[in-house]
C-alpha cells in the first residue's frame, strides 16, 4: 500500500465515521425535542418509576387492589402471574388481591357490573391493562395527583390533567382533598394552583410515593415482557458486540488482499 | 469431513450441473467495485431485514388471530402469554419500521452516486416497485393488531381511494368489504399481508437482484469497472462478492443488529414512532384520535395530503410525488453519475430536496403543532403557516424534478472530470 493510498483510506475512514456520528446527533437531537416539547405542553412531572423494582411494584399493586380494583380490571393480567412476577406466593396474593373470590389462573376483573356503573358515573370504568401504553406512566402519575373538589361536577371532583373526568379521586383518604386556586387570563378561568386544603393520611412526599408506586405497577401491567426484555437484552447486546468483532477481523484478514 | 461435504455438492452437482454456474454468477464471479462505502450497506440490510419480516411474521401467524372481535386480543396474547411472543412481535415491528429507514437511505444512495442512470434503469424501476408493494405490506400489517389508530389509519388510507372519479365510493366499498374497516376488511388485508405480497415483495427482489447482476454495481464514483478488465476478462477494480462483499456486509449487519437490539430491548415503541400510544387502544369506530397520523415512515407522504386542501388535488400530487422518482432516469439528463463529479447545481438541489422531504415527514407526523407556536408565538395560527409554509415545501419537491430536468436537458451543468478507475477504498 502506498502512502497516498493509506492517506486517503484513513479519510474516508473518518468521513464515515463522522457521517456516522452525525446521524447519531441527528436521531438524538429528534428525541431531546420531542421529550422536552412533552414536558412543555402539560407541565408533567417525570414519574421516575422502576418497573425492576419488585418492592415498588408490591406496594403499587397493594393500592391498585384497595383503591382501584373494585371498579377497574386488568382483564390481560391473570392472579398466577402477578404472583411469579411480584416475588409472592400464591396464597399470599389470593389472600390479600383477589377480594372478588377468583381462583389463581383466573382474569383480574372487576366485580362491578358494567349497566350499574354505566348509571353511577355515566360512564364504565375502562379496563387498565394498557393504560400506561396509550396514556404513558408520566400521565397516569400526575393525573393522580391532580384531583380536586369541584362542587359544580356531577361526580363533586375534577381534574387539571384530564379535565371532567368521570372518576372521583379514589385516593382522597391518602392524599386529602385538594382545592384549586383560580386565576382568569384572556377571558378564561383556568387552575392556577392545587393545595390540600383537608389532609389526609398521607403526607405530600408519602403521597407522591403511593402514587409513584402505583403508576409503576400499572406499567408493569401494561408490559409484563418488561422485567425479562431488560435483563435479556444486554446479552443479546453483548453477543451481537463479540460477532461483530469477531466479523470485523475476518474482514479485515481477507481484505488485505485487497489493494 | 471435508471429503463428506465435497461429496454431497459432487452428488448435487452430477444431477443439477447448472447449479454451480448460477451461484458462481451471483456470489464467487460476481465483481462488485472494491470502493463501497458506507452508503453501500443498505441493500443487504434490506435484505436482512426482509429475513426478519418473513421468519417472525410465519410465528406471528400462529397465534395472531385475524377478526375485528380476537385481532387486538391475540396480539396482547402474545405480548404476555406465549413464549418469547413479545421478542418474536417486537422483532416484526421494529423490522418494519428499519425496513423502511434502510430503503430510505437505501434509494438516496441511488440519488447521489447515479445509480438510476443507464444501464442500470430497469434496476431502478424494478427497486421503485419494491418499494410501492413495500408501502402497501407495511400499510397492511399496521391495521392488522386493530389498535385505534389502525381502524383510523385504514379508515383514511382507504378513503383516498375515493378521491378517483366515477367509481371512487363504489371502489372504497370494495377494499373494506363494508361500510366502514370492519371484520372482512381485516380478514382479507391479513390475507393479502402474509401471502399476496410477501409473494411479490419476494418476486420483485429476486428481479431487482438478477436486474442488477446482468449490469453490474455503481459506485461512489459512478465509473463502469467492466470498461477495465484484465487479460482474463474481471474488471480490474471488482472484487468477487464472495468472499470480499459477504465479509464486508457481515459486519455492517453486525452493527445495524447491535442498533435494531438496543431498539427492541429497551426502547421498543421508540417513543410512539415505531408503536404509536394510540394503537394501545382497542379499535373503537366511534372515539377518534386525538390526531389521525400514520406511522412515521409514511409521514412524508401524508403531508402533502396535508397541505392541499383539496382532497382529489392532494391524492394526485401524493401520486405524483412517488411516480416522479419511477421517472428518474428519463429526468436526470446528465451522463455523470456520482455526486463526486456533478455540478453545484445538483448538489445544491439534492441537499434541499433531502431537507424538504425530512420536513414532509415533521409535518406528517404532527410537529408543526409542536414547533409553529415555539417559533411563532402561542398565538400563532398553526394551520395556516403549516399550510403556507407546505407549499413552499411542495415547490421545491417538484421543483426539484423540473430543475433537475432543464439542469441536464439543456447543459447548464458543469461537471468535473470522471476518473478513469475508482479513487479511493475502504
Amino acid at each position: 500500500m502506498t502512502e497516498s493510498t493509506r492517506i486517503k483510506l484513513k479519510m474516508m475512514n473518518q468521513l464515515a465515521a463522522r457521517t456516522f456520528a452525525y446521524a447519531l446527533l441527528a436521531v438524538t437531537a429528534m428525541f431531546a425535542t420531542s421529550v422536552a416539547g412533552a414536558e412543555e405542553s402539560g407541565e408533567m412531572q417525570s414519574a421516575q418509576t422502576n418497573v425492576s423494582n419488585v418492592t415498588s411494584l408490591q406496594r403499587g399493586a397493594r393500592t391498585y387492589f384497595n383503591y382501584c380494583s373494585g371498579c377497574h380490571s386488568i382483564k390481560y393480567m391473570n392472579y398466577a402471574r402477578l404472583a411469579a412476577d411480584l416475588q409472592l406466593s400464591e396464597a399470599e396474593v389470593l389472600k390479600s388481591f383477589a377480594f372478588t373470590g377468583a381462583r389463581i389462573g383466573d382474569q383480574v376483573i372487576s366485580n362491578m357490573p358494567a349497566d350499574s356503573s354505566q348509571q353511577w358515573f355515566g360512564k364504565t370504568p375502562p379496563d387498565l391493562s394498557l393504560e400506561a401504553r396509550a396514556k404513558s406512566p408520566d400521565w397516569i402519575y400526575n393525573y393522580l395527583r391532580s384531583f380536586y373538589v369541584d362542587p359544580t361536577s356531577t361526580v363533586g371532583w375534577n381534574n387539571t390533567v384530564f379535565p371532567n373526568a368521570s372518576m372521583p379521586n379514589p385516593l382522597w383518604e391518602l392524599q386529602g382533598v385538594q382545592t384549586a386556586h383560580m386565576a382568569r387570563a384572556d377571558g378564561e378561568v383556568h387552575v392556577e394552583k392545587l393545595e390540600v386544603t383537608s389532609p389526609g393520611k398521607q403526607s405530600s412526599a408519602q403521597f407522591d410515593e403511593t402514587a409513584r408506586d402505583l403508576t409503576a405497577f400499572l406499567q408493569y401491567v401494561g408490559e409484563p415482557a418488561a422485567l425479562q426484555r431488560e435483563s435479556v437484552g444486554v446479552w443479546v447486546i453483548l453477543f451481537l458486540v463479540v460477532f461483530t468483532f469477531l466479523a470485523w477481523l475476518l474482514k479485515h484478514e481477507y481484505w488485505k488482499d485487497i489493494h | 469431513m471435508a471429503n463428506f461435504f465435497s461429496n454431497i455438492a459432487g452428488w448435487v452437482n452430477e444431477r443439477a450441473p447448472s447449479m454451480m454456474p448460477v451461484y458462481r454468477k451471483h456470489m464467487t464471479e460476481y465483481y462488485a467495485p472494491k470502493n463501497f462505502n458506507f452508503w453501500y450497506y443498505f441493500g443487504v440490510l434490506a435484505m436482512v431485514v426482509l429475513v426478519n419480516q418473513i421468519v417472525t411474521g410465519i410465528f406471528l401467524t400462529m397465534f395472531y388471530k385475524p377478526g375485528a372481535a380476537t385481532a387486538f386480543d391475540s396480539v396482547e396474547y402474545i405480548m404476555r402469554d406465549v413464549e418469547w411472543g413479545w421478542l418474536i412481535r417486537y422483532m416484526h415491528s421494529t423490522g418494519a419500521s428499519m425496513f423502511f429507514l434502510v430503503i430510505y437511505l437505501h434509494m438516496f444512495r441511488g440519488l447521489l452516486y447515479g445509480s438510476y442512470k443507464k444501464p442500470r434503469e430497469l434496476v431502478w424501476l424494478l427497486g421503485m416497485l419494491i418499494f410501492l408493494a413495500l408501502m402497501a405490506e407495511g400499510f397492511l400489517g399496521y391495521v392488522l393488531p386493530w389498535g385505534n389508530m389502525s381502524f383510523w389509519g385504514a379508515k383514511v388510507i382507504i378513503s383516498l381511494f375515493g378521491a378517483i372519479p366515477w367509481i371512487g365510493d363504489t371502489l372504497v366499498q370494495w377494499i373494506m368489504g363494508d361500510y366502514n374497516p370492519a371484520d372482512a376488511t381485516l380478514n382479507r388485508f391479513f390475507a393479502l399481508h402474509v401471502v399476496a405480497l410477501p409473494l411479490v415483495l419476494l418476486l420483485l427482489v429476486v428481479l431487482h437482484i438478477f436486474a442488477l447482476h446482468e449490469v453490474g454495481s455503481n459506485n461512489p464514483d459512478g465509473v463502469e469497472i467492466k470498461k477495465k478488465k484484465d487479460a482474463r476478462g474481471i474488471p480490474l477494480d471488482g472484487i468477487a462478492f464472495h468472499p470480499y462483499y459477504t465479509l464486508h456486509d457481515l459486519v455492517g449487519i453486525g452493527f445495524f443488529l447491535i442498533i435494531c437490539a438496543f431498539i427492541i430491548f429497551y426502547q421498543p415503541t421508540v417513543g410512539g414512532w415505531f408503536l404509536e400510544y394510540d394503537n394501545f387502544i382497542p379499535a373503537n369506530n366511534l372515539v377518534t384520535p386525538a390526531e389521525i397520523k400514520p406511522v412515521w415512515y409514511f409521514t412524508p407522504f401524508y403531508a402533502i395530503l396535508r397541505v392541499i386542501p383539496s382532497k382529489g388535488l392532494g391524492v394526485f400530487a401524493m401520486a405524483a410525488s412517488i411516480i416522479l422518482l419511477f421517472l428518474m432516469p428519463w429526468l436526470d439528463r446528465g451522463a455523470v453519475k456520482s455526486i463526486r463529479y456533478r455540478g453545484r447545481g445538483y448538489k445544491i438541489a439534492l441537499t434541499l430536496f433531502t431537507i424538504t422531504f425530512v420536513l414532509f415527514g415533521a409535518i406528517g407526523a404532527g410537529k408543526s403543532a409542536e414547533w409553529i407556536p415555539e417559533i411563532f408565538g402561542p398565538t400563532a395560527d398553526v394551520s395556516g403557516i403549516e399550510m403556507h409554509f407546505g407549499w413552499l415545501l411542495l415547490a421545491i419537491y417538484f421543483g426539484f424534478f423540473l430543475f433537475l430536468w432543464v439542469y441536464t436537458h439543456f447543459g447548464y451543468e458543469k461537471t468535473k472530470p470522471v476518473p478513469e478507475r475508482v479513487t479511493t477504498h475502504d
